[in-house]
């Protein structure tokens, strides 16, 4: 897991894909790339309501990562100080062993280019000390960046703030 | 070079503030502007994709002269000089023979609209019409006849709501950026959320309870809640008392009106009606009755808005907190607003074209009616109208009936189309003056209602990628060119700003550090001295004599929607979030993530006509057929079917989006002339499809 974790309200996503879109245009994806993608599930009746969800996908940046393991060539790579997993565009050739690999379809296909490409948290807006262009300009604020200790944190405090408006 | 640029988004009607980022000449970046923290850095799908449009080949170039039948697609480029010659001598043509009145313009209305009425009073004629007949005309004319005000005469308190009831209104997908994140903070709130379409939405994927209605049964719901709050005193006497007039005419006409007779006529229960009501009881005043945006669906829509008004005033929620507040204006920051363009060019004297000043005259007619000037281009009464500007203005997507408007639009002698696309409208146009997209261009100056009022700016942020100029720059070069230079009498976007700012103490360069101006420090808060109505008495007024002297009943009985004839279904529509209805259809990449639209059919009904979820069905009405993509759901009224709005064009120059999918208002044989004389309202959904299989 690199350093970073970005984490989604489901309840608060209203499937828009304004992040796809952030992605898209920021990274110059290729035609039907999608670095990160809403999901949607349902909708399905529960209780006599319809329940249908968008789910964020893009990577997780795994400790461990199966497309860095069965790359050939080195172009997959996990970035030392922050553990960032990115592709060396130079070093790619387009061989889908990542594809292969990776578990939740996160390595992308370029057309264009006829290799393969990935979310790589926007990093170099990390370095700039931003936020990835899905999170920083989410339209509803449901995604957000951080580290697991502060998400972890975050959901320790809703959950406190909610006892408390149950008391009021 | 990086730099930073305040503006305002141009992606779709709503305008959202934006910063832009620029590096070496080129838009890099566009985000919300997060100087207005209703925003954040926040903004949506279509607004990012003005990047890849902004570079886009497949956008009007160079002004361009047909050059083959209206509507062939073949075109001559010209200069911008060429292209004015053109335009003038055509019009100086017309206004000799039937004068100036015989020109009309039709926009997208909205806060930049004053240079384009400025335009046509300065040219002597009185034909400015915008949109809105396919919008929220009924909405706004329900709001007239009852609180004496349009329909944005209230902002909506939806983050403190404990109750948002929505008639349709897909908020969450047809959405404003600042209006959704206030939804949102609302049901994060707790906030109790009634939704109510035939379709299941994204929005009823937010709701505490979804109501499937028949379709076209909103006026029936609506009077079996009202009857039983009204009945049951399930409403805020005080405030009824005090500011309503009509509630005992109210009482008798809704009589009949129970709610075990609306739940037969809705298939709404009448123990889930009277829940309700219960409900928004105990919620009040925090309740919000949404009285509907893109209203214009059925010929008693305008009754059902109305309904939707009086709900919110016996909810007695006028200026408080969680319910509707009046957005403040300069005014009540003690500040002088923007000068008007119009305001110093002579009045026009002639009668409208489309009549809303005498035989309509209930209507709005700042907005008029473009389903009655389509009558005067056809009939040549009340006057002949030769010359129509259309200013990314899409009537051949928005209004029903294609092939009947292009009848009509064939006896003009000229049709203009200034636009950023190439519309349906533009490609059937005489001439396409191509404006430069919102990056490009600076605009006339906005004020900003709301708690902390000001004025904000859109700034050009890149040169004109292709040969276009700015819509201000083709309307006072045309004013000139007609002889009516005095009136618009600008030669730079800072003449016209600092004309509009001349009665304030505001000046251009207090825009530069954040794109906006704030007239007052602290937001400005409720306040029960604020209350007031704009009708006659100075109150909400459930009977409206003034109305009702015109032949506007202010109570409609009700008259059951037509049944789909045997095989028919009616046909709906709506949009998605990451789509401006025709507009984005084409855009580099709004169309990887929406490349068609599909019909959607419920689960018993394809099984019926041997359906399967992805076969491809042919559709028609009359002599109109085509064939798309079946979706097969359990999540629509059997009755209806519905597709996304905005697909199936047939202008070539849409490489991407061109013959993908339907337009759904082609189907609406008939319906140009078929819709809600109260409300002006076109009646976009009483339209009957015939599906089955493809051969």
């Amino acid at each position: 897991m690199s350093k970073y974790y970005v984490t989604q309200d489901v309840e608060q996503c209203i499937g828009c894909k304004a992040c796809e879109v952030h992605c898209k245009t920021k990274n110059n994806s290729g035609e039907g790339a999608f670095f990160c993608k809403i999901m949607q599930v349902g909708p399905e009746m529960k209780n006599n309501l319809p329940v249908l969800d968008f789910v964020y996908m893009a990577c997780f940046h795994c400790e461990n990562p199966w497309c860095v393991d069965a790359c050939p060539t080195g172009a997959m790579q996990r970035r030392d100080k922050d553990g960032i997993v990115f592709v060396d565009q130079t070093n790619c050739v387009g061989c889908k062993a990542c594809m292969d690999a990776c578990p939740w379809g996160v390595p992308q296909w370029d057309v264009e280019t006829g290799k393969v490409d990935k979310c790589d948290l926007c990093m170099d807006r990390i370095d700039e000390g931003l936020e990835p262009a899905c999170v920083s300009k989410c339209t509803t604020g449901c995604l957000s960046f951080g580290t697991p200790e502060q998400a972890s944190d975050q959901k320790r405090q809703d959950f406190a703030e909610r006892i408390l408006s149950q008391k009021a | 070079m990086k730099e930073s640029v305040y503006s305002i988004c141009g992606m779709c009607a709503v305008r959202c503030p934006i910063r832009v980022e620029v590096e070496d000449g080129k838009v890099t970046w566009v985000e919300g502007n997060s100087n207005d923290s209703g925003m954040g850095t926040a903004i949506c799908a279509k607004a990012a994709a003005s990047i890849p449009f902004q570079y886009d080949d497949q956008r009007p170039q160079r002004p361009m002269i047909r050059d083959g039948a209206r509507g062939s697609g073949k075109w001559k480029q010209v200069s911008w000089d060429e292209a004015y010659d053109y335009i003038t001598d055509k019009l100086k043509t017309i206004i000799a023979e039937h004068g100036p009145k015989s020109i009309m313009l039709t926009d997208r209305g909205g806060p930049f609209a004053d240079l384009r009425k400025a335009f046509m009073k300065a040219i002597g004629t009185p034909n400015y019409i915008n949109h809105d007949c396919t919008c929220g005309r009924n909405a706004n004319h329900a709001c007239k006849s009852t609180y004496g005000m349009g329909r944005t005469g209230f902002a909506y308190d939806l983050k403190n709501a404990n109750h948002i009831v929505l008639f349709g209104r897909n908020i969450t997908e047809s959405f404003k950026v600042k209006e959704v994140k206030g939804f949102l903070k609302g049901v994060k709130n707790g906030a109790h959320v009634t939704y109510v379409d035939p379709r299941v939405t994204n929005t009823a994927g937010k709701a505490t309870r979804y109501w499937q209605n028949k379709p076209g049964t909103d006026y029936a719901l609506l009077l079996g809640i009202t009857n039983y709050i009204v009945a049951n005193k399930l409403y805020d006497e005080k405030f009824v008392k005090k500011w309503c007039l009509g509630l005992a005419e109210l009482k008798k006409f809704l009589k009949p009106y129970t709610p075990e007779w609306a739940a037969e006529e809705t298939g709404i229960t009448s123990d889930e009606i009277k829940a309700f009501c219960h409900e928004v009881d105990a919620d009040r005043p925090k309740v919000i009755f949404h009285i509907g945006w893109l209203y214009s669906r059925y010929k008693d829509t305008f009754y059902a808005s109305r309904m939707l008004n009086i709900l919110n005033a016996l909810m007695g929620n006028t200026e408080q907190t969680g319910g509707l507040i009046y957005p403040k204006t300069p005014k009540h920051a003690d500040s002088s607003g923007l000068k008007s363009l119009s305001a110093d060019i002579p009045d026009v004297k002639e009668p409208r074209c489309d009549s809303c000043d005498s035989d309509w005259d209930w209507y709005d007619n700042g907005a008029g009616m473009l389903q009655l000037a389509y009558d005067a281009i056809d009939t040549g009464k009340p006057y002949p109208v030769k010359a129509y500007f259309v200013h990314r203005h899409n009537p051949l997507i928005a209004l029903p009936d294609p092939e009947e408007q292009k009848r009509i639009l064939d006896k003009l002698d000229l049709l203009v189309s200034v636009d950023v696309n190439y519309s349906e409208t533009s490609w059937y146009a005489d001439i396409i003056l191509p404006e430069s997209t919102f990056l490009e261009r600076d605009t006339i100056l906005r004020t900003d209602k709301g708690p902390k009022p000001g004025f904000s700016m859109r700034r050009k942020c890149v040169e004109p990628f292709y040969d276009s100029k700015p819509g201000w720059q083709i309307y006072v070069d045309l004013a000139e060119r007609l002889g009516k230079g005095e009136y618009m009498p600008y030669k730079s976007i800072e003449d016209i700003w600092k004309y509009q700012l001349q009665d304030t103490d505001v000046k251009i360069e207090d825009f530069s550090a954040t794109g906006m101006v704030k007239l007052c420090d602290s937001p400005i808060g409720t306040s029960d001295d604020n209350i007031k109505f704009g009708t006659k008495s100075g109150k909400i007024e459930f009977v409206n004599k003034t109305w009702e002297d015109k032949g506007i009943e202010s109570f409609k009985p009700y008259e059951s929607p037509e049944a789909p004839p045997e095989g028919s279904y009616r046909l709906l529509f709506g949009r998605k979030g990451y789509q401006t209805h025709g507009q984005s259809t084409n855009n580099p990449v709004l169309s990887q993530l929406l490349g068609s639209n599909k019909l959607l059919i419920h689960t018993d009904e394809a099984k019926k006509l041997g359906i399967s979820d992805g076969d491809t069905v042919t559709v028609s009405n009359g002599s109109k057929v085509g064939s798309i993509e079946a979706q097969v759901t359990d999540f629509i009224h059997p009755e209806a079917v519905f597709m996304l709005h905005g697909f199936g064009t047939d202008v070539p120059a849409q490489e991407r989006a061109f013959g993908k999918g339907l337009a759904d208002n082609a189907f609406m044989k008939g319906k140009l002339k078929d819709w809600d004389k109260a409300g002006g309202g076109l009646a976009l959904n009483e339209t009957f499809v015939t599906v089955k299989p493809a051969a």
